[in-house]
């Protein structure tokens, strides 16, 4: 076998190198402060109690959740809605990065991606642990089950979530491999993925909210402003969670990113959750001037019905978080003000969690179709999971962050030959 | 040099341990998993309904009577009626005779094997005040003397619909609607999305949330296949106009146990058949007939 040239790599010594990137990555993502080992472990911890909630409402049925013949979908799929959003979100990087070729915000870009791939990988738990027949998930891959494509919009879902998946696995597995080895990436193997990434990112939420908009029994969902909804709350949320990622990154991970890439990201937000707000207001003002049978989830949410009003509390808390952060993101120099930041980002977090959560799934079934009001709030059991789907999203963010900023920085690299030992720290 | 390597191999030690111990964890806390028993390879590789041969389905019916026989001890006896040519099935509801008893909901319970803890069935009655078709005045926990004077009843089951949007959406085509107008459920297939549930305008689908409970002298043994089995947890379940019944001749549970003659059931491709007469002498309605769903259920005023 010939031994090509130092600088220019043969397909051939991929057989070493990318050996090499996995093991370096795994020990990168495996090492690191005290802080660091608490974060990791105590993320272990909740995805292992997540893990026995799950397996105990696997082999002894969902009776253990509040879910009912009445409400039959909760917090997993609440959850899981909002997860999609954060997904979508974190495409707001990649247009300003590549679409308007922002040079420091490139630098920065993997961090959505990775953001991207941990929610999707959330969203996809969340599916399977709200399955009553997990054994049978093999009955929804194409061609060994049934899949009832295109009718079903869950199948168009899966699609589009395992789609998503892997493309952003190729883009940061791409790159992240080329600056390993030193090299400047090809834009042949990720332009074309990333401008494909940009549509699918709006396909993923748009997706998810005909699952529930083309539902022509549940008025409270069969609306043509949900999708686009969907969509605002996401460029809220994604872009909120990498700012707080980036705030935590540059204390505790000695990131060197400038101000600008989080000046951006402000600034998307500044308009995205006004745009979110006037939906909002546009949808409460169909639903209470008219008034009408059709609007009786929108008051039971509000207002509550008579005894029944658990999600009164959680409905207006949304609406002021949504505001607060949004008169706070108007703050022209927010990025200088830390504290107000992270204020502001985690208020819009919250809101849209509420909002796009709780908030959009549970109150569709309240009333029933027979107009019946069964109140619905999570078991400790459905919290219990809930929070491993959770940890384990945030272990598998962690994890890459860890591993992605080093290479990105240019402290770790493939050495030929003798590797030196001192890259290490 | 060598201090540096030896804390790199010690490092490498506790990360090993550490890979253990959670490796280890993980498996104690999915053990629940393995304390449910009733899982077998046969019924985890099942194929779909439809594509069971004769022989493949003669299996698995001799299964889930062995089964049957071992958690229950009672012998069962589970046939597979399949739908008459020239058949589609139709139901209709005189609401001015309805006088709200419950009967068919418990005979529902009864013949369909539903858990005897959660008293389910697949009929809800509501009880509505005279004067208004808004079901937002109805009422389904009413518990008193029937009929109350101001107020009319009205039970609802499933539909049957020609559109039916729970089987649009099923993501695994674990149900769908059969030729005499029956919409079943694969009991065997339904991975429990509960897609279906959310799509129904008719509050018609139920889910499993548990095992169902049922005294071994209360089962109805004889069952059918896609219909009144004792249904595994973590599936949908709905009505199936009895249709180990129907498709032999005979008439719904519900309907027999109708104390007022409310109910009418038959063949509306048979011109001489009583639901025939009613739907062409009666003005007939449908719920929720903006939603497009063409049910095959009815309802009517007699005066």
């Amino acid at each position: 076998m010939e031994q090509a040239p130092s600088d220019v790599q043969s397909p051939s010594t991929h057989r070493v190198s990318y050996p090499r990137f996995l093991m370096r990555a795994i020990s990168a993502a495996t090492d690191g402060s005290f802080l660091f080992y608490a974060w990791m472990t105590g993320l272990t911890a909740v995805f292992l109690v997540g893990v026995n909630a799950w397996a105990h409402q696997a082999s002894s049925g969902m009776i253990n959740t509040h879910m009912t013949d009445h409400v039959s979908w909760g917090l997993y799929i609440a959850n899981f809605t909002f997860m999609v959003g954060v997904a979508a979100g974190g495409v707001m990087m990649v247009i300003p990065a590549y679409l308007y070729k922002d040079r420091k915000m490139q630098d920065v870009v993997i961090i959505g991606e990775l953001l991207a791939i941990a929610a999707i990988v959330s969203c996809l738990l969340f599916v399977i642990a709200d399955l009553g027949r997990p054994d049978r998930f093999w009955h929804m891959f194409p061609g060994i089950g049934r899949f009832n494509f295109p009718m079903s919009m869950l199948t168009w879902d899966v699609l589009v979530l395992n789609g998503y998946l892997i493309i952003n696995l190729h883009v940061v597995g791409y790159l992240l491999y080329m600056r390993f080895l030193g090299r400047k990436p090809n834009p042949r193997w990720y332009k074309p993925f990333i401008l494909l990434s940009i549509v699918w990112a709006v396909s993923i939420h748009t997706v998810t909210a005909f699952l529930y908009q083309g539902l022509g029994g549940r008025p409270f969902w069969n609306s043509a402003l949900l999708a686009p909804r969907f969509l605002a709350s996401a460029f809220v949320s994604g872009p909120a969670f990498i700012i707080l990622t980036m705030i935590v990154l540059r204390r505790f991970g000695g990131s060197r990113m400038s101000d600008q890439p989080m000046n951006t990201l402000v600034k998307i937000v500044r308009v995205t959750i006004l745009i979110n707000l006037l939906m909002v207001i546009s949808e409460l003002f169909t639903e209470f001037y008219a008034g009408g049978a059709h609007t009786s989830s929108a008051r039971y949410l509000f207002f509550g019905h008579g005894e029944a009003n658990a999600l009164v509390p959680w409905i207006w808390s949304a609406i002021v978080f949504n505001i607060v952060a949004a008169v706070l993101f108007m703050k022209p120099d927010l990025v200088k003000h830390t504290k107000l930041l992270v204020t502001a980002c985690t208020l819009a977090f919250a809101g849209a969690w509420i909002e796009k959560g709780m908030g959009l799934i549970v109150p569709g079934f309240i009333p029933s179709t027979l107009h019946e009001y069964v109140e619905y709030l999570p078991s400790h059991l459905e919290w219990r999971v809930a929070a491993g789907v959770v940890a384990f999203g945030l272990l598998v963010y962690s994890a890459s962050l860890k591993v992605a900023i080093p290479i990105f920085r240019g402290d770790m690299r493939f050495e030929q030959a003798p590797p030196k030992e001192t890259a290490e720290k | 040099m060598t201090e540096k390597s030896s804390g790199l191999t010690r490092r490498r030690m506790v990360k090993g341990l550490g890979a253990t111990l959670g490796a280890a964890a993980f498996g104690a806390a999915l053990s629940p998993l393995f304390r449910s028993s009733g899982m077998n390879a046969a019924e985890l590789m099942q194929r779909h309904y439809k594509e069971l041969t004769p022989a493949d389905k003669q299996a698995v019916i001799e299964r889930l009577q062995a089964e049957a026989k071992e958690a229950f001890g009672v012998s069962i006896s589970i046939q597979d009626p399949r739908p008459t040519p020239q058949t589609k099935f139709v139901y209709a509801i005189n609401l001015s005779v309805c006088n709200g008893s419950g009967k068919c909901v418990e005979a529902c319970h009864k013949e369909n094997n539903h858990d005897r803890e959660t008293k389910q069935s697949y009929i809800r009655v509501l009880e509505m005040p005279k004067g208004t078709m808004d079901m937002e005045q109805g009422n389904t926990t009413y518990n008193h003397t029937v009929p109350s004077p101001d107020k009319f009843y009205m039970p609802v089951q499933c539909q049957q619909c020609d559109e039916p949007p729970c089987v649009d959406v099923c993501p695994v085509q674990a149900t769908w609607k059969e030729k005499d107008g029956i919409v079943v459920v694969d009991y065997n297939w339904c991975i429990g999305c509960r897609y279906c549930m959310a799509a129904c305008p008719y509050h018609a689908r139920r889910f499993n949330w548990k095992k169902p409970y049922l005294p071994a002298e209360e089962i109805n043994p004889n069952q059918g296949y896609l219909s009144n089995r004792v249904r595994p947890q973590g599936v949908v379940e709905k009505c199936h106009f009895c249709l180990h019944r129907t498709r032999e001749g005979r008439l719904p549970a519900c309907l027999e146990a109708c104390p007022t003659g409310a109910r009418v059931f038959g063949n509306i491709l048979d011109p001489k058949s009583n639901i025939r007469w009613v739907l062409e002498n009666k003005r007939v309605y449908v719920l929720k007939e903006e939603l497009g769903t063409k049910p095959s259920f009815f309802y009517f005023f007699d005066k």
